[in-house]
């Protein structure tokens, strides 16, 4: 392996990269998870349809910061509805029915998406060239760079609005006990609004990076099945955690595939991730950074 | 109800516990299992048991084996498709290998191998729980179809990567193959699936069935009265498989003739959760209930614009499927989120109130 640090390092580098993006998304599932318990399978759709939103908007001639906008008012739009029409009618029920539901959500989003803008591939273009540069002979793409910078701002600023801000400490109220949030007079229903609101916004920055970098197509929502290792390693209720288990994940993948792939016929990348959370959650079994599982009669 | 167990009283336990006391619900159910399986052979056509009877029958066999691990056994598991694939690739081997070998025994044979398989992705299951759990079976699902996708072995080196299921006979008639007619073909998925659903009812009002209820309701409760959680979790881990692993051979065998393994990627593990939540968690009849409904629904939804006289696009027509599909599946969740088997039990209590409602 240390054949060529050169190659290592930029191997490496892509797998941050990619591990960063893989975080993204799983932030998404954090969010909502942590303030609800939901366990947002739909997520992955949701980058899909912000990006496909935002294209669709652009390709019809609309200025890039109006579309901008009109995609966060579109998800915004779209929280509420999954509030109204989803989660206000399944109150009280078993996490696994929540999950199911949002199954459903995942499909009608992707005949929804489809239907509205087109199934073809899409190319996003925002300005930063998908081009390369070199440092201390290593190859750095400028397009990735941006990504892990979007990325870490997006997280410092959620760091900041859950710590700092009012609607933040309610948020993490509801999510240590609903009940108990609502009643001292935090009212769920916004701050479920507020949350898959916040999660749409992180599903659009998603699907802006994935987008420029790969053009919005249905492939896209796949990327959610790739954030799900992502969580169960670093944790399901963990800002933190999502970072560290994307960047894990995306080093271990892309360090898996290009020098142990090869020995047992390639393509590892599609269940690696799965292996590698699932071995250290035998050892772990809350996750890097999630919380004591303490079980008591 | 058409009729009322008036004057049917229990005397015995074994009475007491039947699976149905109630002497018309046993000749009705017996009634119907014999018509099912002699009329559709006789009356329906080649589409019908071809496109929707055997596949739902198979469906059924999985959903049921699901239905086990996550409805009484509580373990969500997103793995189905994985099983599914490791009971039709060992199917595969057996019956090349082994020409002479009886087609029910190469099923048993692979469904064995299948539930080998679904034990070692099951030891996780005592340390992780949940929706953790849920998503290291994903493990299984990508691992199991990359190792058949990679392993040339599993195909007997075809270059095309494609299993196509030898011609079988089975007491002198041709069951699988191209030559096999429809008709034969249903009557062993029937047969099949009629037995490993008494066998399901059996194991689930039994010991097993209990103590895997119990370690779903409150584990840690369950292994303070004794029930050993690895031992039946392992338990529920295994016998699942081996369901799924049945109905994955029949799923080539018998329905798909030739597949490779694309047809058992992670939307058929989705397919078949779908099933069991629709249908209902933890009731055998609801498996068969929601296999019904998922196989008889897009079908509906495809002809349904036919016969209105609005022929769509096939691309306008896929999508609004999806959505159809999904908007389904969130209102049948709040309408009733217990699924099928319960708005079938409720009806049932009302009829027999009838007409007096209280």
């Amino acid at each position: 392996m240390a054949g060529n640090p050169t190659f290592l390092a930029e191997v490496l580098f892509g797998g941050i990269a990619a591990g960063l993006m893989y975080s993204l998304v799983a932030l998404g599932f954090v969010l909502i998870f942590k303030a609800s318990g939901v366990f947002n399978f739909a997520q992955g759709v949701m980058v899909l349809f912000s990006a496909l939103t935002l294209v669709g908007l652009m390709e019809k001639g609309v200025p890039v910061p109006i579309a901008l906008a009109l995609t966060l008012l579109t998800m915004v739009a779209l929280a509420f509805a999954i509030e109204r029409l989803v989660l206000r009618p399944l109150v009280n029920q078993e996490p696994i029915i929540l999950f199911m539901a949002t199954i459903g959500l995942n499909f009608f989003l992707e005949g929804f998406g489809e239907m509205a803008w087109g199934a073809n591939v899409k190319k996003l273009d925002i300005g930063i060239p998908d081009t390369s540069f070199i440092v201390h002979g290593v190859q750095l793409n400028r397009l990735e760079l941006t990504a892990a910078l979007t990325a870490a701002v997006l997280v410092g600023i959620l760091a900041i609005f859950f710590q700092r801000t009012k609607i933040g400490r309610a948020l993490r109220a509801v999510a240590d006990d609903h009940e108990a949030a609502l009643s001292i007079g935090i009212p769920l229903k916004t701050i479920w609004v507020v949350v898959w609101s916040v999660a749409g916004l992180v599903a659009l920055v998603a699907g802006i990076m994935w987008g420029a970098k790969s053009g919005v197509q249905f492939s896209l929502s796949l990327i959610a099945l790739k954030s799900l290792p992502v969580l169960i390693l670093g944790g399901f209720t963990s800002v933190p955690g999502a970072i560290a288990g994307g960047l894990i994940i995306g080093v271990g993948e892309k360090l898996g595939e290009v020098y142990w792939g090869p020995l047992v016929g390639g393509a590892i990348e599609n269940w690696f991730a799965y292996v590698l959370a699932l071995a250290f959650l035998l050892v772990r079994p809350q996750g890097l950074f999630g919380e004591r599982i303490i079980e008591r009669v | 109800m058409i009729y009322r167990e008036t004057g049917q009283f229990k005397s015995s336990y074994a009475s007491d516990q039947a699976i149905f006391p109630i002497v018309q619900d046993r000749v009705l159910v017996l009634l119907g299992v014999a018509a099912a399986f002699v009329v559709p052979p006789l009356m329906a056509n080649d589409y019908w048991l071809q496109a929707v009877l055997i596949p739902l029958l198979i469906y059924a066999l999985a959903a049921i084996g699901l239905n086990l691990l996550t409805g009484y056994a509580g373990q969500v598991s997103l793995g189905t498709g994985g099983f599914m694939a490791v009971g039709a690739y060992s199917a595969f081997k057996f019956a090349t290998s082994f020409p002479q070998l009886n087609i029910v025994v190469v099923f048993l044979l692979s469904g064995l191998i299948a539930a080998g398989v679904g034990l070692v992705f099951g030891v996780p299951s005592l340390r992780i729980k949940g929706f953790y759990l849920a998503v290291a079976t994903l493990a299984a699902q990508f691992f199991l179809v990359w190792l058949f996708n990679k392993v040339p072995w599993f195909v007997n080196y075809a270059a095309s990567g494609t299993i196509t299921a030898p011609a079988r006979t089975l007491l002198g008639v041709m069951v699988t193959g191209p030559q096999a007619s429809a008709e034969a073909r249903y009557v062993v998925a029937l047969g099949l699936v009629a037995v490993f659903a008494l066998v399901a009812k059996n194991l689930v009002r039994g010991r097993v069935g209990r103590s895997w209820m119990a370690i779903r309701d409150r584990d840690i409760a369950a292994e303070i009265i004794g029930v050993r959680p690895l031992r039946t979790k392992l338990l529920a881990f295994g016998i699942s498989s081996f369901y799924c692993g049945v109905a994955g051979a029949e799923f080539v065998f018998l329905y798909l003739g030739s597949a490779e393994t694309l047809a058992f990627d992670i939307n058929l593990s989705f397919l078949v959760l779908f099933m069991v939540i629709i249908g209902g968690l933890g009731s055998v009849l609801g498996s068969f209930l929601g296999a019904g409904f998922i196989v008889l629904v897009p079908i509906f939804l495809t002809n349904a614009p036919h016969l209105v006289g609005l022929p769509l696009p096939v691309a306008l027509q896929k999508q609004i499927e999806l959505m159809v599909f999904g908007a389904l599946i969130v209102f049948f969740l709040i309408v009733e989120p217990n699924g099928l088997a319960r708005l079938w039990q409720i009806a049932k209590e009302k009829l027999r109130l009838w007409p007096f409602p209280h």
